[in-house]
């Protein structure tokens, strides 16, 4: 049973062939028999979620009708609140928080009688590519344990890819929950920004964060992205228009006369020659569907790094100001404010944190504003000027997510330049602001690892990523003739 | 240096920044209350707690109320503005960021003019506005311990997040210049005017002693002639309007006893005690702080449609200087009459109280006189005590119908401030009654004309004046609660005279 989509699952629980609580026992002893080697989880809520699975059971039991995904199991990424569960955005700073509070994805998850498993790990306050900068310890990727599950939602594409849960929340700033999928084979997806509410997503990069869902199929991405997308008044930056249509889209997968476009700076120099392989076959599966396959140039995407590391940095610097002793999370020190202030974010923050909280308080301040984030902001323009161009010719454009599968823990710890150029393909679309998903192109031939293949579409146009990522899901899965996750090693 | 001395040397140039709390139900960017003097820590939630994942939501009815403030003060409403963070760390500011507005206002290039009452008589200035602009407030630090109530020495401290995120206004003004030895009551005037207008316009309750309405005072002086600005400080702590005359009378005194001896003013915050009226070094600000302003990204761009903020000019109030005019046009007041009402800042209650009914001329004879004496013996502003024009006018009615003498109805006054109830209520629980009985009257009269037959023939004989003791001896009889003119009449005829 929990080698199955969420779909199925779903379909199980409404024909009575499974209980919500038996799903969900079944799950967390999958958690208890794997996660210690995977190590994805953070905090398991048995309780809750075991209460939430029977509610949904008795409601079913009554007649009621219930919402597609009622009392399938998720696992949430530890950066969402969730009220009275410990949130600790993978940062020992939070450690002992209970947020009175539900973010209101999790409302919308709570709405839709998902069933909350436990939140899963991540690099600290989402700034990291590997899920190597959790405080906590580090996760590993199923497919080989030496190697990271991508990052910064590793946690939760770990889960997912090593059947602890069906389906997940990320979040995607600078690619965290595209760059985990890519190298979990799994699929990811960053919706447009403002089409899921922030609030209750503990910022990092205001701008730029964005909540969205992780599954095992195009399908499921889509069921959990209708859960949990839509206007919040709460969310200023929340779109307020409907939906788009995604779960049409992803039982749709036609991509006759859809005009694909390859983005010339996303390839070559520094992608691994299996990894360009698979996305090269991905392409050509399209266009024999019937797809058009165009060039387009973005010239400014040399730029998005650099833009993203004064941006992202700058605005972190700010929203993590808060964490200071005063209202909840860890004390350090004794003395005056000012002094347990310091104590408490020179102990509660890691390096990474700090090196990125430094950098943005270097690149605001005066004398320095213009040059730094006055400019970036600049090509945050640019960047977007460029999609705006490039989608004249193309419906979507696409490009491999992530340059190389998955690296070995420690390979990159100690260079932070190499791993941030490992989301390279991912940052341009959070600049600006539009929505993008990885699907699994297959196993490079180098190292027999998943590799991503990466669709964008222009803002609120999320349906077009599933359209095109369904129909290539259903040739690779003929192609294979199994899902890709049964691939993978055996953890058990 | 004395005052007069200070200003035939040097030009006074003043800055005023005035912070006013605005009057919205709720905070402003979440749904919190803001209830004035509510236990602490009760009118609170994540948002204005900041606490991890919240978001602010802007609160319209503080945008209305903004660009009333800047149409009001003929300021240019911006057709997009933003919301920008002010980055610094302090305990009672929850996020360590207070969402402001930098370079993008909401309201620009405004004036405003003034009529002040000076010893020269009414001079007119006009005092430009620089920008007003929408922030948050912060919360409130409790220093406990200590001998100060500052935070240096102070054992511990407690924090209240009740005010923090309350919708404040900033008003700052270009510099005011060439105002001379007016400076101070200009200063005045303006925060004056501006919490009349503040007050006309129901954006705020404006009390500066709950601190609604802040004024930060920027002075600085150079020497005659001179068009180079000299240094300035910025005084705090200013919580009244007598305080802002009398912080920018201290400063410039304090500025030009530096200057004279050769010495430089160091730019830095003062502090304003209303006890000794001198001014403390606070905080230097030689070196200026980097606030690291940046655009806030969890709002969207302010944008009001024309037709909003057309709808808003459409409903704003008349201009509290031309309400004064047609009042005092309306109850035909002389100027000095109409000065000492502004001054004592009860108009509003006199125009209340004649809405009401009342005549003009009595109303603001009451207000003017027994309740503002009252007022000032226990140092209060008229409007803080327990009287309301809806009393006055009923003690007006009383003595119109002959229930009351003008002494019996000082009683009242102080029975109502005292807390015993309505006029009405005070008349009847203190057994007031006015001895209109001509029987009884003549009998009180009878023992008056016994007990100093003298008086009474020097009355017969045409000396009316020395009725005046007669007279006195009756409503001494009657405990007051005769009606003096009656006595008098009754007296007279009886010892044979006439008026």
């Amino acid at each position: 049973m929990i080698r199955k989509s969420a779909n199925e699952m779903a379909a199980s629980l409404a024909s009575g062939e499974v209980t919500s609580v038996e799903l969900t026992k079944a799950h967390f002893a999958r958690i208890e028999e794997v996660d210690v080697k995977v190590r994805a989880f953070l905090h398991l809520d048995t309780e809750g979620a075991l209460a939430s699975a029977s509610v949904i059971d008795e409601r079913r039991k009554k007649g009621e009708e219930l919402p597609p995904l009622a009392g399938v199991p998720l696992a949430l990424k530890d950066v969402l609140v969730q009220k009275n569960v410990p949130t600790t955005c993978g940062s020992k700073i939070l450690q002992g928080w209970r947020p009175p509070y539900d973010a209101t994805v999790v409302k919308n998850l709570k709405k839709n009688g998902v069933v909350i498993l436990g939140k899963t790990n991540m690099d600290e306050f989402a700034m990291g590519s590997s899920t190597e900068n959790s405080a906590f310890h580090p996760t590993h990727n199923p497919w080989d344990l030496t190697r990271i599950p991508g990052g910064s939602g590793g946690g939760s594409s770990a889960a997912i890819s090593s059947f602890e849960a069906p389906l997940a929340i990320g979040t995607d700033t600078g690619g965290s929950i595209r760059q985990p999928a890519a190298v979990t084979g799994t699929v990811g997806v960053k919706p447009t920004y403002g089409g899921v509410s922030r609030y209750g997503l503990v910022a990092f990069s205001s701008s730029l964060d964005q909540a969205g869902p992780c599954a095992r199929t195009v399908l499921d991405a889509a069921l959990l992205h209708e859960a949990i997308a839509g206007h919040d008044e709460k969310d200023s930056t929340s779109i307020d228009a409907p939906v788009p249509k995604v779960v049409e889209a992803a039982r749709r997968g036609d991509v006759k006369g859809v005009r694909i476009g390859v983005i010339k700076e996303l390839q070559g120099e520094g992608y691994q020659a299996g990894v360009l392989e698979r996305f090269q076959e991905s392409l050509d599966i399209l266009s024999g569907l019937g797809a058009e396959i165009v060039e387009v140039s973005c010239p400014s995407f040399d730029y998005a790094l650099p833009a993203y590391y004064l941006i992202a940095p700058s605005e972190c610097s700010s929203n993590l100001a808060r964490f200071d002793a005063m209202r909840f999370g860890l004390r350090v020190g004794e003395g005056s404010a000012e002094e347990v202030m310091n104590a408490t974010r020179e102990a509660g923050f890691g390096r990474e944190v700090k090196r990125r909280i430094i950098l943005g308080t270097y690149a605001l301040s005066s004398g320095y504003y213009d040059a730094y984030y006055g400019s970036a902001q600049k090509v945050r323009t640019l960047i977007k000027n460029d999609f705006e161009k490039a989608f004249l010719s193309a419906d979507v454009l696409v490009s491999p997510t992530a340059p190389t599968t998955a690296f070995k823990i420690g390979e990159k710890s100690d260079d932070p330049l190499a791993m941030y150029l490992n989301d390279i393909a991912t940052i341009p679309v959070n600049l600006a602001g539009i929505c993008a998903i990885s699907i699994p192109s297959g196993l490079a031939k180098e190292d027999s690892l998943p590799a991503g293949f990466q669709v964008m579409a222009p803002a609120m146009a999320d349906d077009r990523l599933y359209n095109v990522g369904a129909a290539l899901e259903r040739e690779l899965l003929a192609k294979w003739s199994k899902p890709l996750l049964d691939f993978a090693p055996e953890l058990a | 240096m004395k005052y007069d001395q200070v200003v035939s040397a040097f030009d006074p140039v003043l800055g005023l920044e005035v912070h006013v709390e605005l009057g919205t139900k709720s905070k402003m960017f979440c749904g919190c209350a803001t209830l004035f003097g509510a236990e602490p820590n009760t009118q609170v939630c994540p948002v204005c707690l900041g606490l991890p994942g919240s978001l602010p939501v802007v609160n319209r009815k503080a945008i209305e109320y903004t660009i009333a403030i800047g149409l009001a003060l003929n300021c240019s409403i911006a057709p997009y503005s933003r919301f920008a963070r002010k980055n610094y760390f302090y305990p009672d500011m929850p996020k360590n960021f207070q969402t402001s507005q930098y370079d993008e206002p909401i309201c620009k290039n405004g004036y405003l003019d003034l009529e002040v009452e000076t010893e020269d008589g009414i001079k007119e200035f006009r005092v430009d506005i620089e920008r007003v602009h929408m922030e948050e407030d912060t919360g409130k630090s409790l220093h406990v311990g200590g001998a100060t109530g500052r935070i240096h020495g102070a054992d511990y401290s407690l924090l209240d997040y009740n005010r923090a995120g309350i919708p404040l206004v900033e008003i700052v003004t270009k510099t005011i210049e060439g105002t001379g030895k007016y400076a101070p009551l200009v200063a005045k005037a303006y925060v004056k005017e501006l919490r009349d207008i503040l007050r006309s316009l129901g954006v705020s309750d404006v009390k500066m002693e709950q601190g609604s309405l802040r004024c930060d005072a920027n002075v600085s002086l150079r020497p005659m002639g001179e068009k180079k600005l000299g240094t300035r400080s910025e005084t705090k702590n200013v919580n009244s309007l007598r305080s802002v005359e009398r912080a920018v009378r201290a400063e410039m005194i304090r500025h030009a006893g530096i200057l004279e001896t050769g010495g430089k003013v160091k730019q830095e915050t003062r502090h304003f005690h209303e006890n000794t009226g001198e001014t403390t070094a606070g905080r230097s600000k030689e070196q200026a702080e980097d606030y690291r302003y940046f655009q806030e990204p969890d709002l969207i761009p302010i944008a009001p449609a024309d037709s909003w903020i057309d709808e808003i000019r459409k409903n704003l109030p008349e201009r509290p200087s031309e309400r004064r005019k047609r009042l005092q046009s309306a109850w035909s007041v002389p100027d000095k009459e109409m000065a000492a009402m502004v001054n004592a800042d009860v108009l509003d209650l006199v125009a209340e109280t004649v809405e009401l009914g009342a005549d003009p001329t009595k109303a603001r004879g009451w207000w003017l006189g027994e309740i503002a004496r009252i007022a000032n013996e226990n140092e209060k502003w008229a409007g803080e005590l327990p009287i309301s024009p809806v009393n006055v006018k009923e003690l007006i009615d009383l003595i119109n119908a002959g229930e009351l003498t003008d002494k019996l109805a000082r009683q009242v006054v102080e029975g109502v401030i005292n807390g015993e109830g309505s006029p009405k209520e005070v008349v009847a629980q203190r057994g007031f009654k006015v001895v209109s009985d001509d029987t009884a009257l003549m009998e009180a009269i009878e023992r008056a004309i016994t007990t100093q037959p003298d008086v009474a023939d020097k009355v017969r004989n045409g000396h009316i004046p020395a009725a005046g003791a007669l007279i006195g001896a009756v409503m001494k009889d009657t405990k007051g609660q005769a009606d003096a003119a009656k006595v008098r009449s009754l007296l007279l005829k009886h010892l044979g005279q006439s008026e």
